[in-house]
């Protein structure tokens, strides 16, 4: 590395072919021409508690904040598809997130909160198309028409695999679960709504250990796979690739990071041109949410934590994010409390009002080393991408462990650095101080579960069973065909089927995953 | 207790929780500190956590729990290793756990609690003592 970069270190550098303007071709400077000067990044805070009533009373508490977007959090039954009164779900009902088992669940997180105008992001990923419908169903009920919605669905079934573990199916009934998501809204009157079908997803793979060109690679090698899988199901690639959206981590190296998600554009429109053809503009558009590293933060002296979040969420608006999570500094303890949660969405707020960094699109545009930085990642990026189609794809390599094998040896060496000091962490392995105050800590209260349960019991006893039973029995048929499973899960939604019967019926026809052992 | 022999550690990750670095980093670390080492993957209910404890005979558990569910899932883990005689198994636990919760796992008979920017060092050293001074 050298002392300083200098125009040397960038040697046939193409002004218009590397970079060209923000909002053109190949995007590395951003989707927009005028960036933050036009309309700032959507400030949006991951939450979700205990119970759909105290999500909509914290839902409505960030809105009146000026929180511009909502991000659902749901509890780990939830996400893996068991009711609240499921016996695995005992421990866990409301948890690290809302329980939904019925469409009275949704319709309570929701309560007056107008779905048209609102914009909702939901990480769910095997049970996305239960959740979705249970949406679109509340969003009925509201009157609202289904074109004006706005939002993101995560529906990143891969990287479940790779890291964050809430599969239920395996892999290959799951990207068609996926790719029927991606067809959903055309089936809703063909309109075109402002929804994003996917959120492509590096953030969970960094968080288990992943490095800024690992995240990148699985995760640009992943959004390959569900192209190409939506292609094989007959989709046309411009009916979906402009609705395809990304989820990045935005770690501690500040000018990495900026590199990375310059890379990240960049390789993505060449992917979209290159390899699929897109002739669209849109297409070939890489626009992604990210939130700061979690896995950053430390238990010692936790108010160091908001400092981190600051640099990390500067990183990603010099990287030109569209939207923005930032961490709780009480993170490391629990789920976050509100005050921690209100000190993290100030910290976007001084940033875009204080900073002056909105002042012009891609400031950084033309560092000699930010420019090398960002070659450097596309490099290494494309090299695993290339290992990975050599695999076989995303899908292949997953199934043989590539992946998750890269991912823990690198979170095996950072923990060695960070034991023998070679990696510092302030207050943690440096700077160390006598042990402060712990934070306050956000305590479910377990009435909400009990409600949630009677809630539950209600709608099962008040429901028109044979009609329930009539819908489920309907999506197993359509399980074993090739049509497209959201018409039928949405009319077993509207029956008010729950959750965990909903999946149990898949899983009866799509199988189960199980893990391959790691040790 | 494990003279000539190495000691053997079961490594869980109860719940439905995911979020298995922290449980395979320790693993890892574990091993190559010269144990042997088992590592259940993740979603095991108490059941199952007891049943791989017994089967394989291991001298020391340890929990990996992020999801706040530790004060339901370890009482039902402990009441399980004692329906298979295995009440003297020391167990451990790391993850997110908050401060006033340590106590309470204590209570229940977890032997210590893990958190956040502990040393894989650290966790060797105290399973090597405990086994050898029990």
């Amino acid at each position: 590395m050298p002392d300083c970069f200098t125009p040397g270190d960038l040697p046939d550098f193409d002004y218009q072919g590397e970079l060209g303007h923000p909002g053109k071709y190949p995007f590395t400077r951003g989707i927009h021409p005028t960036m933050y000067r036009g309309r700032l990044w959507t400030m949006r805070q991951y939450a979700g508690f205990a119970s759909a009533e105290e999500s909509n009373r914290r839902y409505r508490y960030l809105l009146e904040q000026g929180q511009a977007g909502l991000s659902v959090a749901f509890d780990l039954p939830t996400q893996i598809g068991y009711d609240s009164d499921h016996p695995l779900a005992a421990a866990e009902v409301g948890k690290v997130g809302v329980p939904v088992s019925t469409l009275k669940d949704m319709e309570t997180l929701f309560d007056q909160i107008p779905l048209e105008k609102v914009s909702i992001s939901m990480t769910i990923n095997s049970t996305a198309p239960i959740l979705l419908a249970m949406y679109v169903a509340t969003a009925r009920k509201q009157n609202a028409t289904i074109s004006n919605l706005e939002g993101t669905i995560q529906n990143d079934i891969l990287k479940e695999y790779i890291a964050r573990g809430t599969y239920i199916f395996p892999p290959q009934p799951s990207m068609r679960l996926a790719t029927d998501i991606f067809d959903i809204f055309k089936y809703c009157h063909d309109s075109a709504p402002r929804w994003n079908v996917i959120s492509i997803s590096g953030y969970h793979m960094r968080e288990a250990g992943a490095t800024a060109s690992q995240e990148l690679a699985f995760t640009l090698a992943n959004g390959i796979a569900y192209v190409q899988a939506a292609l094989d199901a007959g989709l046309d690639l411009a009916s979906f690739a402009p609705r395809l959206s990304f989820f990045f981590c935005c770690h501690n190296d500040f000018f990495e990071e900026i590199a990375k998600f310059r890379a990240a554009r960049r390789l993505w429109a060449r992917i979209m041109r290159e390899r699929f053809k897109a002739e669209d503009e849109r297409s070939c558009m890489l626009r992604f949410h990210t939130q700061t590293a979690g896995c950053t933060l430390t238990a010692q002296q936790p108010l160091n934590n908001i400092v981190r979040t600051a640099l990390q969420a500067l990183a990603a608006v010099l990287g030109g994010t569209q939207s923005l999570h930032t961490d709780s500094y009480d993170e490391a303890y629990a789920t976050p409390s509100e005050e921690a949660v209100t000190i993290a969405l100030r910290t976007q707020q001084v940033v875009a009002f204080e900073s002056g960094v909105t002042g012009a699109a891609d400031p950084l545009g033309g560092s000699y080393y930010l420019e090398h930085l960002t070659r450097k990642m596309e490099r290494e990026t494309g090299e695993y991408i290339d290992r990975i189609d050599k695999l076989g794809g995303a899908v292949r390599a997953i199934e043989d462990g590539f992946q998750q094998r890269e991912i823990e040896d690198s979170a095996y060496l950072c923990q060695k650095q960070v034991e023998s000091g070679q990696r510092t962490i302030v207050g943690m392995n440096k700077f160390t101080s006598a042990r402060t105050t712990t934070p306050r800590l956000q305590r479910i209260d377990p009435t909400q579960t009990s409600r949630q349960l009677d809630r539950l019991h209600q709608v099962k006893q008040q429901r028109d069973y044979d009609r329930a039973a009539a819908t489920l029995h309907r999506l197993g048929e359509a399980a074993r065909g090739p049509d497209n499973l959201m018409p039928p899960i949405l009319d077993c939604v509207e029956a008010y089927c729950t959750l965990g019967e909903i999946s149990d019926t898949l899983r009866r026809v799509l199988g189960t995953q199980k893990e391959r052992a790691a040790f | 207790m494990v003279k000539g022999r190495k000691i053997r550690v079961l490594v869980a990750k109860p719940g439905l929780d995911g979020h298995d670095r922290g449980a395979k980093v320790v693993a890892r670390a574990l091993h190559d500190a010269g144990m042997q080492v088992f590592y259940t993957g993740i979603r095991q209910t108490p059941e199952m956590i007891a049943e791989a404890a017994f089967e394989g005979r291991v001298d020391v558990i340890g929990l990996s729990i992020l999801s706040g569910a530790h004060l339901e899932l370890c009482p039902r883990i402990m009441e399980h290793l004692g329906s298979k005689g295995l009440r003297n198994v020391p167990v451990l636990v790391g993850g997110i756990i908050p401060e006033e919760d340590v106590r309470a796992l204590n209570d229940m008979g977890i032997r210590a609690v893990f958190g956040p920017g502990t040393l894989t060092r650290e966790i060797e050293d105290f399973i090597t003592r405990m086994v050898t001074e029990d």
